[in-house]
């Protein structure tokens, strides 16, 4: 049976044949045998691989090796005769776990990873009931945190997975092993707070932090204090992605689309309107796709211009540009996101609506995202002070949120959203996932400078999970060539080709910071490693999609409406006073 | 009080200077530096080391130089400063040859002396002259100190003899000819055969088979490959490598080559600490007086062969004697150990093949090449061929560098090379093998050295400190000391390093404060025997060593610090109580009025006491008691 | 991260010695040895540059800033102490000496003193075993120290100037 290139091994007396190259860790759970791990996470279908061999909880025993060997790093050697659960084995792990948990804060109790901390889980697996040690140290770190994160560097135990990140997938660089020994720790350059440093604020340290040393900033509290102040009128926006993930919260398949119960939970906690930022996206599309057609016409007339325009969506990437990318500020679309364009709306076209002062309006935005909560403290987006965006909730804040409310999620009849900030098309919910802010923004350019109906909605060539996707669609008989980058260092590769004479010619490319885009996001539910999860939220995105009668942003008669009745036209002076932002460089350790 | 200036400025001679082309005008430069020494009726050698440069050696130099100018014997005597002799507990050395006159403890202002005495008028500085510890008979020739008897030198063979910064004087001694054979005479594989049947064994700890590694750096193919030479030296107390370095660099940079010649290398670097000084000049004049000489460089000797080599400082991280931590570091990077495989020889330095020996290691190959592996597998013993460089420390006799062959005796290293413990006390242990190794007692004074039975008895070779303690010498203190050391030291990367040393340091402390239970023995033990189990690298994998060798060999003296709450060696201060004998004191006051703390109470010629609860051990009363009326225990 | 102007001739000198270098690849230790070399210690703004110069991440430059035991990013005093705490030392008694140091000068390790008179420090083996225990002024060798000689040591260092 086994093929004369595969390597046989037996592994708890059990024969098994896997592929040169594997490590024991794959040759064991391909035959079902789960050997715990710490420090060790590869998020399948990205890039993402952290393997330190460091925790040193997956040991092995391997016969006529003097020491026990890590199973994610040691490759499988013809013959090998493996026991992953030998006594020895299993006192050597609870061992480490006791290590590990003798430096860490005992405050389970109170800690919000409590339930979702892959430490606690191992203590319970490897049968940690008492802490063995005499020894006392703990190394304590100040707990430091900005408007989206907060690090308590006492409860880091040193997986680098967060390191690993923020360096090789982010090329962001915030992080690094600081000090050595004991003392050692991931930190930042001179220990200084995360709004001095590179840092986007994308949250992907968050998401893959196995212990509560790496958390969203919890606003929750203002929240409920919001909505329990009767004069308050208080409206929620909801992001493309959090509707296709918040269900793993409670418990649902990934990838089950739970819209309807989103907007009726929200209700029940006491949201006086419930939005959709789909909506805002379909409004970004026309901005921005205005702005994107009246640069590509002055390239063709022979003008000067500047290209390729850059999305702007994505307030991780628009702090990573900011900082890294002074001399190309004038690439990006100065189109606000939708959270932004959905906080300007309601603020003002909504709140004279309602007749009622914008800062007796509280507008919650309910994101994938810790980004959008430094988006959303911008001086850009506030008027007089007063924010357009009140507080910014990822997806695990408002599952807790609901949770709090002893709302029963799973049962909750499905809700619509309220009139007019709510409709929305197609176009929009591809927001959520890589690729799909430029394909929602091709339908439309592609039928406003082509002046016909599309033949097929779908561009396949922006879809699918690879790093780096560039497409050329014909459009008005032009080549107009595209890119796609999830994941930052992506985009610094596209960066860097523009930076040095944009070789490919690219016209508009599309970033967005997290691996997959928004539905892996920094906010939301953790996926502990399971890239498939990303995957069937991805889908679940696209069915929606596919489900919707209006898929282009153009068509959505609210926006329609919103243009006759306030906005004018896209591009107006009073959408871009709204509608539009502007970017500074700012210098970052 | 010593008090010196060690001077910065580094002599570099360089006399040829034209490029050597072949291996006949290799012999040429050889024959002229043999003829050149011939010339010279008389050679003085003063130790130019790091110790006894540190007790003023230069001046010596220069005044024994001085001296011949006014006597007009510059032309017939020469004066060369060499590398360490070894004997650095009577440091600084001046030699004389042709008769191996030892002259110990020299000071500058002796030089006039030894001129005078010893070179005009033929008579040998008697007081200054090497005495016997036991029968303190002067010996004037070296070849009859006990401390040179039992020693074999080869990796040492020229530190001493020659001045490093001469490329000549190595030349003389068959320097380069190693080399001049491989690239002329023997085909890779050739030179990979002979070192894998010397046995010669990496001599930075673990005892890797040298041939072995090389054979395998030379199976992966690159565009580029290393030869890198691991000279992070951190073990503390030990000196081997930078005595080499000082001593004998070329002996280095020639295997370097070698090494690149047989895995096909073009690239050779050298990881230095930065804390070497000395050892870095003298390797950086050797490399580059080599590359003037063409022994480096594009097409040495006239082959196709090139090689070169480059300097990388460390930076005070004992991890990096690790060596993908020590790759790692050349990449400017932390130096944390990665896992292996890969191993360097497959991806290494940037990625590509690398091979990594130790400057001891290194020292060896060209005397194998020369005289074959046969020669070098009849020293030693049948697993560990060859000699080992030891560098002797702590309350013995002779502390020094000393070279032995593998087998002998710890018995005759400590005992007749080493002179005996200091001060005519008893010995207690010896500590092999630094933070890494572990404690070997009386009872394992007649085990032979070698790598395979020095772990077997729970040490290990580690790169070669040996520290002698006697009985002043408190062994749960030795192993905290050693701790302290490997939790600083540990990178904190894997979990049972970077918190298991930390909480093992912490047992060790309560012990060490009167605090400890019996429970913490096992404690100890368990703790010890995981992180030994699962530690990612070398440093976490031993640092449980001198745990377990003292806990096992010195059981009782832990359970005395636990169960009675006292330090039999008198060492923890914690556990220390001064007592002031009735019957001796005087009553003087003196202890009173030294005592920092008010601790001792007594009015003029009555008894005075210690007060125990203010009494803060630190022994002043002891020191000035002119009486010995107070004692410790 | 402004440039203080009295340090610009060494951020130049700093800066040539990059820009002399053939490749910038792995180099960073290297740099940083020099910029201590220049600076006598290496602040915040001195890695800074070293990091924009070398295009290499801050936080990485701190991280091996962090990491090695040579670097420092405290100014050392003008009398730098180093008290061997080598095995050979300590065995010989290294420890009380420098106990005595830490309480004359009313320092620890690695700190310096008010007035920038003396930094103190513990190092591993300088090699000078056979004068152990070794403490090390500036690059002045003192050997076979005793608690007692620690107050001459500070004094003769200030009958220096």
């Amino acid at each position: 049976m086994a093929d004369m290139k595969s390597i046989n091994v037996v592994i708890d007396r059990k024969q098994v044949s896997v592929a040169p190259g594997s490590t024991i860790l794959d040759a064991a759970q391909s035959i079902g045998i789960d050997i715990p791990t710490l420090c060790y996470m590869r998020l399948h279908n990205t890039e993402y691989k952290c393997q330190p061999a460091s925790c040193r909880i997956c040991v092995v025993e391997v016969e006529g090796r003097r020491n026990l060997c890590p199973a994610c790093a040691t490759p499988v050697m013809e013959g090998m005769v493996i026991k992953t659960s030998s006594m020895r084995v299993l006192s050597a792990r609870r061992m480490i776990v006791e290590l590990m948990i003798s430096d860490h804060p005992n405050d389970c109790l109170t800690c919000t990873k409590s339930g979702a901390c892959e430490l606690q889980d191992l203590a319970r697996k490897t049968g940690v009931v008492d802490i063995h040690l005499s020894g006392k140290s703990q190394s304590e770190y100040e707990i430091r945190e900005n408007k989206a994160i907060v690090r308590d560097m006492s409860k880091c135990i040193m997986c680098r997975r967060c390191e690993q990140m923020c360096s090789d997938i982010q090329s962001v660089h915030a992080l690094s092993g600081v000090d050595r020994g004991f003392e050692s720790v991931v930190g930042t350059a001179f220990d200084e707070s995360l709004d001095n440093t590179m840092c986007v604020g994308c949250g992907q340290c968050v998401a893959v932090c196995p212990v509560g040393a790496l958390m969203e900033k919890d606003d929750t509290d203002q929240v409920i204090k919001a909505l329990a102040d009767t004069d308050m009128t208080v409206v929620f926006q909801t992001a493309p992605a959090t509707r296709v993930a918040i269900g793993e919260e409670f418990g649902l398949e990934p990838g089950t689309d739970v819209t309807g119960k989103l907007v009726t939970s929200l209700k029940d906690l006491g949201a006086d309107y419930v939005f959709d930022t789909d909506f805002a996206a379909d409004l970004t599309i026309m901005e921005e796709g205005t702005e994107l057609i009246d640069r590509l016409n002055k390239f063709l007339n022979g003008e000067k211009t500047a290209l390729p325009l850059l999305t702007s969506c994505c307030p991780g990437w628009v702090n990573f540009y900011e900082s890294n990318y002074p001399d190309m500020l004038d690439l990006p679309s100065t189109a606000k996101s939708p959270q932004g364009m959905f906080g300007a709306v309601a603020k003002n076209y909504f709140a004279e609506k309602l007749n009622i002062d914008r800062k007796k309006m509280f507008v919650v935005s309910v994101m994938p995202c810790t980004a959008k909560k430094i988006e959303a403290d911008r001086e850009e987006l506030k008027e007089d002070g007063n924010p357009d965006v009140d507080v910014v909730l990822t997806t695990r804040e408002v599952a807790r949120l609901i949770k709090l409310a002893n709302i029963d999620f799973v049962n909750l009849p499905d809700g619509d959203y309220d009139s007019p900030l709510g409709e929305s098309t197609g176009a929009a919910v591809i927001f959520g996932v890589t690729g799909g802010v430029l394909e929602a923004a091709l339908r439309t350019v592609y039928e406003v400078l082509e002046k016909k109906t599309l033949p097929r909605v779908e561009f396949e060539a922006v879809r699918g999970f690879d790093g780096l996707k560039v497409a050329t669609v014909t459009i008005v008989g032009q080549d107009i060539n595209v890119a796609v980058a999830h994941g930052l260092s992506n985009a610094r590769k596209v960066m860097e080709e523009i930076k040095n004479g944009n070789p490919r010619n690219l016209h508009a490319v599309e970033v967005m910071a997290c691996p997959g885009g928004c539905i892996g996001g920094g906010g939301q539910p953790y996926h502990y490693g399971d890239g498939d999860i990303l995957k069937a939220r991805t889908n679940a995105t696209y069915q929606i999609d596919e489900a919707k009668v209006i898929r282009k942003s153009h068509e959505n008669p609210a926006i329609k409406a919103l243009y006759e009745e306030y906005y004018e036209e896209p591009g107006s002076e009073i959408a871009h006073h709204q509608l539009h932002t502007r970017y500074t460089y700012r210098e970052r350790y | 009080m010593l008090r010196t200036r060690s001077p910065d400025f580094e002599r570099s001679k360089c006399i040829h200077m034209a490029k050597i082309n072949s291996i006949e005008e290799l012999c040429n430069v050889k024959a002229k530096a043999l003829e050149a020494q011939k010339n010279q009726k008389i050679t003085i050698l003063v130790c130019g080391g790091t110790g006894c440069k540190s007790a003023n050696s230069d001046l010596i130099v220069k005044n024994l130089e001085e001296e011949l100018a006014s006597e007009n014997l510059a032309d017939r005597v020469a004066v060369l400063m060499t590398g360490c002799f070894g004997f650095c507990e009577k440091g600084p050395i001046v030699k004389i040859l042709p008769d191996n006159t030892f002259y110990t403890e020299v000071k500058p202002e002796d030089a006039k002396e030894i001129i005078q005495g010893h070179i005009v008028n033929g008579e040998k500085v008697e007081r200054l002259l090497y005495k016997d510890q036991n029968t303190g008979e002067s010996i004037p020739d070296s070849k009859h100190m006990n401390f040179y008897k039992k020693q074999m030198r080869i990796a040492l063979r020229n530190c001493g003899y020659i001045d490093p910064a001469v490329i000549e004087q190595y030349i003389r001694e068959d320097g380069y000819q190693a080399l001049a054979k491989c690239l002329t005479t023997m085909e890779a594989k050739d030179v990979i055969q002979i070192m894998k049947d010397s046995g010669l064994r990496g001599r930075g700890g673990a005892g890797f088979p040298t041939g072995l590694k090389w054979e395998i750096a030379s199976r992966y193919d690159a565009d580029v490959k290393y030869v890198v030479c691991n000279a992070d030296e951190g073990d503390p107390g030990a000196f081997m490598d930078r005595s080499i370095l000082e001593g004998d660099p070329h002996s280095v940079v020639e295997a370097m080559a070698i090494c690149g010649y047989a895995i096909n290398a073009t690239k050779g670097r050298v990881y230095i600490r930065a804390e070497y000084p000395l050892a870095i000049t003298r390797l950086e004049n050797a490399i580059k007086s080599a590359r003037e000489y063409g022994l480096l460089g594009d097409n040495i000797l006239g082959t196709d062969f090139s090689f070169d080599i480059e300097i990388t400082f460390g930076a005070g991280a004992f991890v990096c004697g690790e060596e993908t931590a020590l790759l790692h570091s050349m990449e400017g990077s932390r130096g944390e150990p990665t896992t292996k495989p890969p191993f360097p020889a497959e991806s290494g330095f940037f990625g590509k093949p690398t091979n990594v020996n130790n400057v001891e290691t290194y020292a060896n190959v060209a005397q194998i090449i020369l005289k074959g592996a046969d020669w070098y597998r009849s020293i030693g013993t049948e697993k560990s061929a060859g000699t080992k460089v030891f560098a002797l420390a702590g309350k013995i006799n002779n502390v020094g560098l000393i070279e032995v062959p593998m087998g002998i005796t710890l018995r005759e290293v400590i005992f007749d090379i080493g002179g005996g413990i200091k001060d005519g006390k008893k010995f207690k242990a010896v500590q092999t093998g630094g933070p890494s190794g572990g404690c070997l007692t009386e009872k394992d004074l007649d085990t032979p050295i070698d790598f395979d039975n020095l772990i077997a008895k729970g040490s290990m070779m580690g790169s070669g400190g040996m520290i002698v303690m006697d009985e002043e010498s408190c062994m749960p203190a030795v192993a905290k000391f050693y701790l302290e050391f490997t939790k600083e030291e540990s990178c904190g990367k894997c979990t049972p390093c970077r918190v298991g040393t930390t909480r093992l340091l912490e047992l060790l402390t309560l012990i060490c404060d009167g605090k400890g239970e019996m429970k913490h023995f096992d404690e100890l033990r368990n703790l010890s025997q995981v992180i030994k189990d699962t530690a990612l690298c070398g440093l976490g994998q031993t640092a449980p060593n001198p745990v377990l060798s003292t806990l096992d060999a010195f059981y009782d003296e832990y359970v005395a610090h636990v169960v009675d709450k006292k330090c039999p060696a008198g060492v923890c201060r914690k556990l220390l109580s001064y007592k002031i004998d009735v019957n001796k004191c005087k009553g003087c006051t003196l202890c009173a009025r030294t005592c920092p703390n008010n601790a001792i109470e007594g009015k003029v010629k009555e008894t005075h006491v210690i007060k125990d609860e203010l009494c803060i051990k630190c022994g002043a009363c002891m020191e000035k008691c002119k009486f010995g009326a107070i004692s410790k225990g | 991260m402004a440039i203080d102007s009295l340090s610009k001739e060494k951020f130049e000198e700093l800066g040539a010695y990059i820009d002399s270098l053939p490749s910038k690849k792995g180099e960073l230790i290297r740099v940083l040895h020099r910029a201590q070399g220049i600076f006598g210690y290496l602040p915040k703004e001195v890695q800074f540059f070293v990091a924009r110069k070398m295009d290499v991440p801050t936080s990485k430059v701190y991280g091996v800033v962090t990491f090695y035991s040579y670097f420092s990013m405290i100014p050392k005093g003008e009398y730098n102490i180093s008290v061997c705490l080598g095995t050979a030392c300590y065995v010989r008694g290294a420890e009380p000496v420098l106990d005595e140091f830490k309480k004359q000068l009313g320092i620890s390790c690695n700190e310096t003193t008010a007035d920038g008179k003396f930094s103190l420090n513990a190092l591993r083996c300088v090699g000078a075993c056979g004068l152990a225990p070794v403490v090390m002024v500036g690059d002045e060798v003192y050997g076979r120290v005793t608690k007692d000689m620690v107050k001459d040591i500070l004094a003769s260092c200030l009958s220096h100037n």
